[in-house]
């Protein structure tokens, strides 16, 4: 019997897809039903033209997730879902920070904390400037925990995005599956 | 929304095209899917339907309900007692809510239907209007697709999408939702059935390793052990199913979906499994050493406590949907693939074995039960009339070859426990779902879609009121539905839980009934009443050969219990005889 680790950890869970509305809800329901909240949830184009994705991210047990993931292949428009563990993926969230621009002007200790975080200006108005940082969420928060101090104006953080840690992806699958004739509503 | 392609895919349609109204397209694409009879309730926002439907009343035969429910649970009769596509029609908001549960039942049982809903004008969309219901949004959990139309040059191809996603691979309930103003518009109407979907795989592919693998483990086997499901059913596999148990001489016991897919006098059909069901199936589930799961998805109330389910066996497991797999219960030996094509090739790999000893071990268990339970429900000693003896003698007058459709409760489990079957898709019931009020339009349903059969459908005095209107639906068809009501005057499986497992505490569940001879009788059917146990032969008697429907309520015990039982969270071996 193969043995699945039974504690929760971080999954990132992709899933290609016709690009149809209500496919959203379609997917988000199959959390729903199982009450697993979703810490985040991007869609986008994918590498193959007129396919989306959508990049999720959970943390759960494998066994849940294989379930889940299960469930969500099954949807007929669904083409392909697959789940990574955290080393599996190479990933990133974005992050914004808006802060006063007088903050700026008195010294130099912002520009000092933006360039070591690797962050940079996006813009800088007559009253607020906005500060980018790529990265993990720890990476972001690390930055978000040195800007409180001067008083953040306000903060986003993007979901997950991710791409697999290997040479191809789920796309390669994918393509074999669009050469079957469909109608496409 | 994706631009709509009409270019063919494959096939070129004979179908020359001409333009219609999106409403008269739908008509066509019924008729088009081979669709002939249809049941709903007419609304607003259905209304061109129904008005298109006015010209096709030879070719396309359309039942009037008295519910939404009524029609939806009509529709699932007829799909799973002709192994064709249900068809319901209804209007937005109430029209469409109403057809929810019906839609979750056939999801959770695998029943292939299309339903098709009118919807406001497109231009009103989110605006609060009259009947306007987020009918996508809210059977989207419980649908196996749906899709809302808002062009009538969409029509087509939805519906043919539909029919191809509802009856294939794992079937299930789609459906379409169509804004009135797609209804008005005009198209080049052009129709070709859909026969692939690049996103969606009917059935996976079969592995030929993991027949081997199977087939080495059955024959390695000492005590294998068949559990069967509906999937056979499904698949149209009752044939293959038979040699694959005849040739390993393998015991099998099936789940209430299953019932009926091997006939019950088969020396190899070892009975019931479940809560409710046989003594030596239960038992035994933890005494095999291979366990072959065939077409079924290990529900809970199979299993009983998963900690302490078949947990010495390996386990094999047939099954058309990769998600069942492992869901509950963990496959040794997963065999993916239709059991109609995946069973004979296991079949070929079996040796030829011995096994009496271990089908002798369900006897064994059997006489036990027919001691301990069967012989006083079948026949008893006391004055009381039991809900055993009345299926007993209902198999008598139907010779098994009647098609048995239950409602929910205390008289589905004996109807399920005693009723015989010679073939199959004989058995129609809300099993995975559990609806009370499924029953009576159901065995409507069931009349028409086989109309060359006897159809009776055995209901409790709880279930029939929650959907009793449908006597008019059965007047006004003329369906040949016999309605055998065992009526003990209370939701006798919840009083049962009440009694067993609450302290006696009866909340709300004694039931002080109307004259439903009075009723029956207002529904202008015949009726009869047994009240003591010398009335009840020439009583079943009648209610069988009479032509046509007819309303036979008996009185049995009030407070009876159904045995054996595994009590809730308990393991299968903890079935209680008493």
């Amino acid at each position: 019997m193969e043995i699945l680790d039974m504690e929760k950890q971080e999954f990132t869970i992709t899933v290609y897809t016709e690009n149809q509305v209500g496919l959203l809800h379609r997917i988000t329901t199959i959390f729903t039903k199982r009450k697993i909240n979703l810490e985040s949830l991007t869609t986008s184009e994918s590498e193959i033209e007129g396919i989306h994705r959508f990049t999720i991210a959970v943390t759960e047990t494998e066994e849940q997730v294989i379930k889940v993931v299960k469930q969500i292949e099954k949807q007929v428009e669904v083409l392909k879902a697959d789940y990574y563990k955290k080393k599996e993926v190479v990933q990133q969230e974005l992050a914004l920070y808006k802060i006063a621009t007088e903050t700026l002007t008195n010294g130099i200790e912002i520009e000092r904390i933006v360039r070591e975080h690797n962050a940079r200006f996006l813009t800088i108005e007559r009253e607020f400037v906005v500060i980018e940082k790529a990265g993990y969420k720890r990476e972001t928060k690390a930055l978000f925990d040195e800007l409180e101090p001067y008083g953040i104006k306000e903060f986003v953080r993007s979901g997950r995005i991710a791409v697999a840690r290997q040479q191809f992806g789920p796309g390669k699958e994918i393509e074999a599956l669009l050469q079957t004739n469909s109608p496409s509503l | 929304m994706a631009s709509i392609d009409l270019q063919p895919t494959e096939n070129k349609s004979p179908s020359h095209q001409t333009t219609i109204t999106g409403a008269e397209a739908v008509v066509q694409s019924l008729i088009q899917e081979g669709v002939d009879i249809a049941f709903g309730y007419p609304g607003g926002a259905i209304m061109p339907v129904y008005d298109a439907l006015y010209d096709y009343q030879d070719r396309l035969h359309h039942v009037l309900a008295r519910h939404e429910q009524g029609a939806i649970h009509a529709a699932q009769g007829y799909a799973r007692a002709s192994g064709k596509v249900g068809v319901c029609l209804a209007t937005s908001g109430p029209g469409a809510t109403n057809l929810i549960t019906g839609i979750a039942d056939a999801q959770i049982d695998s029943t292939p239907l299309v339903c098709i809903t009118g919807q406001v004008p497109s231009h009103l969309l989110g605006s609060d209007a009259f009947q306007e219901t987020d009918v996508i949004g809210i059977s989207m959990p419980v649908t196996k697709w749906n899709y809302q139309v808002t062009k009538a040059e969409e029509i087509p191809l939805a519906i043919a999408k539909a029919f191809y996603i509802a009856r294939s691979g794992r079937p299930g309930p789609v459906l379409i939702d169509i804004t009135k103003d797609a209804q008005f518009q005009q198209l080049d109407f052009h129709y070709e059935k859909c026969s692939s979907i690049r996103s969606y795989r009917e059935e996976p592919a079969i592995d030929i390793d993991q027949i081997e693998a199977a087939a080495n483990a059955i024959n390695e086997a000492e005590r294998p052990y068949v559990l069967f499901g509906q999937g056979i059913i499904l698949a149209e596999a009752e044939q293959e199913f038979k040699i694959f148990v005849e040739q390993g001489n393998l015991p099998a016991a099936w789940t209430i979906l299953g019932l009926s897919a091997m006939e019950t006098s088969h020396p190899l059909n070892v009975g019931m499994l479940g809560m409710h069901g046989n003594y030596g199936p239960n038992l035994l589930t933890n005494e095999c050493d291979v366990l072959i799961a065939v077409g079924m998805r290990f529900d809970d109330r199979v299993t009983g406590d998963l900690e302490k389910y078949a947990k010495q066996a390996k386990v094999i497991h047939l099954e058309i949907d990769p998600a069942e797999i492992n869901k509950n219960v963990f496959a040794h030996i997963p065999v993916m693939g239709n059991a109609k094509k995946t069973l004979p090739l296991l079949t070929q790999r079996l040796q030829k074995k011995d096994r009496s000893e271990w089908v002798a071990q369900f006897a064994e268990c059997d006489r036990l039960e027919h001691e301990k339970v069967i012989q006083e429900e079948l026949h008893p000693t006391k004055d009381i009339l039991t809900m055993g003896e009345v299926i007993h003698i209902l198999n008598e007058k139907t010779g098994g070859d009647a098609i048995i459709v239950t409602d929910v409760g205390q008289h589905q489990m004996v109807a399920c426990r005693y009723a015989e079957f010679v073939q199959s898709k004989s058995n129609i019931t809300s099993g995975g779902l559990g609806t009370m009020g499924f029953g009576l339009p159901a065995a409507l349903g069931a009349a028409l879609g086989a109309p060359n059969r006897t159809v009776v459908c055995v209901v409790g005095d709880g279930g029939l009121q929650m959907t009793i209107q449908e006597l008019a639906t059965v007047y006004q068809t003329q369906a040949k539905v016999k309605v055998l009501l065992l009526n003990n005057e209370f939701l006798g499986m919840v009083r049962q839980w009440q009694q067993l497992f609450f302290d006696k505490r009866y909340s709300s569940t004694e039931m002080i009934n109307p004259d439903f001879q009075l009723l029956a009788k207002g529904f202008r059917m015949p009726t009869n009443q047994v009240t003591h146990r010398d009335q009840l032969d020439q009583a079943l008697t009648e209610f069988i050969e009479t032509d046509g429907a007819y309303f036979l309520e008996v009185m049995v015990g009030k407070e009876n219990n159904v045995f054996p039982m595994i009590p809730s969270g308990s393991g299968v071996a903890e079935i209680r005889l008493d």
